[in-house]
């Protein structure tokens, strides 16, 4: 089982968007894939359709007082399943504060999993607190979308350190550009100069699409409600590139 | 339970017709709250639908059904347990083709769920049926899916052509249980709707005419202690018949070893209950019959002995320590070539007038006398006193082997084991089952010293001739002969052991406490 998270420190720059769009295309592929709405904003959750209510909220699922696997919902996809948000997460790190181990107990949370999935996506809150250090401590992958300026770049440096010197697990970084308004100049060469000198950021960049802001209308994945279109396309090339970089298989058939 | 998929009949019964006679348009069914409505579905699927079973329901027996589900393009083997779980799926690429053999299924979780309880017994087509399966989706007020509900149409194929009532599953989404429970008691509301009480494996076979587990090998026959005992014999040899013809076709196709197996088992049978029938049966049947059983036996005989060698040899190979399994080799294509002539003279023997004839007239014979039985002697006190004379001649022939006696001294006693045996479960039905579990299984554990020695005896003076013959044809190279050496010498060396053993085995069943468990059932009988 890999976990990818889609994170950043920032807000607004397309998380839940990748989130919900590579956990999508993972299932359709055939893998088995758990998505875990961390944000108590719960968009994930509302793309679904699943009311963003965790039994006994955050704190009963981190205490381990109610079994992860009871909070799971089915989507309305094949293979792909969701960890609703629950509004208490906004005080996850209270209660993770409260736990024996406080920084890994995310990934402890989704060790039984490992048999029933073979891919979890988090889709995590903007920002640096505990529960992005159990994030990172969780995770294989970090996908980081980033929005082409100046500061969104000295952001992704900051991560970098930071993971850089975290002791023991060391996710991977796949940064990737989001929300390219192609009108903006400073966009398009941000876009084009950076992944040339560095190997944590894509080569796929998400254009600025109304289809993708559409996608709370439909609420659907865009991958979905719109296969065929630009941003569709778009999430399938960045997922074929997250899928190499996260070292996961070809799916069973039928599995 | 997690996921628990409710099913229902949709009942097309008198009440359910419409006034122009017809049954009506199988339509999904309408949802009587606002909350809750069937989102519009994909177009119907047509599944083809192959059951499998071996022929003494091995996997039924087990809790356990597999089928071959066909849809357009892919195949897949399902196997699933008593609840309706799913325990192995295996994608099938290969045109599937059967009988087959658990060697001939695809490597993987199915056939390591299936090997050891299907054994060496071939997978048969129990039924086939085609289903025509339209889904829809049981949405709640957000427009989220809760349920997938499934109208299934089943036409059973074969054995014969028949409809099947239509069926509605609902199947809960993963956290949406109590949602798609409410769906399935709305659904149980609506007229023309009823709980579905069989799976579909088991609505295929109540179609087609069939009732799981219908065949078994043990004389399930049902006696009284008072009825005449003439009426007994005959209920007990026709169905020893009905085993016999059962099994025949099985063992002229060659589809697996254990139809022969159960053939010679029920002609054993049969002639060890002529030979103790006496006064019972008219004089002339048992002087008629009993060289015709023999022949039948006799008939059986190469195959089987050439059976027992192929099914151990993979043990005899792997047991060699000298020599190896490829100077072995041609000793097995010897035995492969001999079982291939072997089950053509089976074949044409069990295909032959004198087989149909004989068939045909016992059963004749046997329902003549069943017809006016009369009265004596009761079933119970014949039994007692067959049970017990059986069992004093066990008990003087092992008491006088002893270390020095020859092979057939042993082999002696082995039949009138066998006898006793035979008798004890033709008779089960009047004993205690837990007392008749007991002594059967002292005697078993005697028998099965016995056979040990007597079989490996056996085997020794086959490999012989077969190494004869195999010299005289020039079929092997001395290496082959040195294997087989091997083999006859640890052959030699089980027949020692058996024979050591055979004192210890003896004792306990002649013990007074053995002794005791066969008069506690001929007591209790008579």
């Amino acid at each position: 089982m890999k976990v990818i998270a889609a994170y950043n420190i920032k807000g607004g720059v397309g998380k839940t968007a990748t989130a919900v769009n590579i956990a999508y295309l993972a299932a359709a592929d055939g893998y088995r894939v758990l998505l875990w709405d961390l944000d108590p904003q719960a968009a994930a959750s509302f793309l679904f359709r699943v009311k963003p209510r965790v039994k006994g909220g955050g704190k009963a699922l981190i205490a381990g007082k109610r079994p992860v696997d009871l909070a799971i919902k089915a989507t309305d996809f094949d293979h792909l399943d969701l960890l609703p948000a629950d509004f208490t997460y906004r005080n996850l790190d209270l209660h993770l504060d409260g736990e024996r181990k406080p920084v890994t107990r995310l990934r402890s949370l989704l060790s039984p999993l490992r048999r029933e999935y073979d891919l979890v996506v988090l889709d995590c809150p903007p920002s640096i607190s505990l529960l992005s250090e159990n994030v990172l401590h969780a995770a294989d992958l970090l996908l980081v979308p980033l929005i082409p300026t100046t500061l969104s770049v000295r952001t992704l440096d900051q991560l970098t350190d930071f993971v850089a010197g975290l002791d023991a697990h060391q996710p991977r970084i796949l940064a990737f550009f989001s929300m390219i308004d192609r009108r903006k100049r400073l966009h398009l060469q941000i876009a084009e100069e950076l992944p040339a000198g560095r190997g944590d950021v894509a080569a796929t960049a998400i254009p600025a699409l109304s289809t993708i802001e559409r996608m709370s209308v439909q609420r659907a994945p865009v991958t979905a409600s719109a296969p065929r279109g630009v941003a569709a396309r778009s999430y399938r090339e960045l997922w074929a590139e997250v899928r190499e970089r996260a070292g996961l298989t070809r799916a069973r058939p039928g599995s | 339970m997690l996921n628990a998929v409710r099913e229902f009949v949709l009942v097309q019964g008198d009440d359910a017709r419409t006034p122009n006679g017809r049954a009506p348009q199988l339509a999904f069914p309408q949802l009587a709250d606002p909350r809750l409505r069937l989102a519009s579905g994909g177009p119907a699927r047509r599944l083809r639908r192959t059951w499998l079973d071996t022929f003494d329901w091995r996997l039924f027996r087990a809790g356990l059904t597999l089928e071959l589900s066909a849809g357009r393009g892919a195949s897949e083997l399902v196997l699933t347990g008593r609840d309706g779980e799913q325990v192995a799926v295996e994608p099938v690429t290969e045109p599937f083709r059967w009988p087959c053999l658990i060697e001939e299924l695809p490597v993987g979780p199915l056939s390591a769920h299936l090997a050891p309880v299907v054994g060496i017994r071939a997978l048969l087509l129990v039924a086939r049926a085609t289903s025509v399966v339209t889904q829809r989706r049981a949405l709640n007020a957000d427009d989220k899916t809760i349920a997938v509900v499934t109208i299934d149409q089943m036409t059973l194929t074969q054995p014969r052509r028949a409809a099947t009532p239509p069926t509605v599953a609902i199947s809960p989404l993963r956290g949406y249980q109590a949602q798609a429970s409410k769906v399935s008691d709305l659904l149980a509301l609506v007229p023309g709707v009823a709980p579905a009480v069989h799976s579909a494996f088991e609505s295929a076979l109540q179609a087609a005419g069939r009732r799981p587990g219908d065949y078994t090998s043990k004389v399930n026959v049902q006696l009284a202690g008072d009825m005449p005992a003439a009426l007994a014999v005959t209920t007990i040899l026709i169905r020893l018949l009905d085993t016999m013809q059962a099994n025949v076709p099985g063992t002229i196709r060659d589809i697996d070893t254990e139809f022969l197996h159960d053939l010679r088992i029920a002609v054993r049978r049969t002639r060890s209950v002529l030979k103790m029938a006496g006064s019972v049966l008219p004089a002339s049947m048992a002087a008629r019959y009993r060289p015709e059983f023999k022949w039948l036996g006799d008939l059986t005989t190469p195959t089987r002995d050439l059976d027992v060698y192929l099914l151990g040899y993979a043990q005899m190979a792997a047991g060699l320590v000298a020599g190896t399994e490829t100077e072995l080799r041609p000793f097995h294509e010897y035995l492969k070539t001999q079982r291939v002539s072997a089950q053509r003279q089976l074949a044409r023997g069990l295909r032959s007038a004198r087989f149909t004839q004989l068939s045909s007239r016992w059963r004749h014979d046997l329902e003549q006398v069943a017809a006016s039985p009369g009265r004596r002697p009761a079933t119970g006190k014949f039994a007692a006193a067959r049970i017990t004379r059986a069992h004093q001649r066990v008990l003087r022939s092992g008491s006088a082997v002893s270390a020095a006696s020859p092979p057939e001294a042993l082999h002696e006693l082995r039949k009138l084991c066998k006898e006793l045996r035979y008798l004890l479960e033709v008779f089960a039905s009047l004993h205690d089952a837990a007392e008749q579990w007991r002594a059967v299984n002292e005697l078993k554990a005697l028998q099965d010293c016995l056979g040990e020695f007597q079989d490996t005896e056996v085997q020794q003076a086959e490999l012989r001739a077969f190494a004869t013959q195999m010299m005289a044809d020039r079929s092997a190279p001395a290496e082959t002969m040195l294997a087989m050496g091997e083999i006859a010498g640890t052959l030699a060396l089980r027949q020692r052991a058996a024979r050591s053993e055979f004192a210890g085995r003896f004792a306990g069943f002649a013990s007074p406490r053995g002794v005791a468990r066969i008069g506690a059932l001929t007591g209790a009988a008579s």
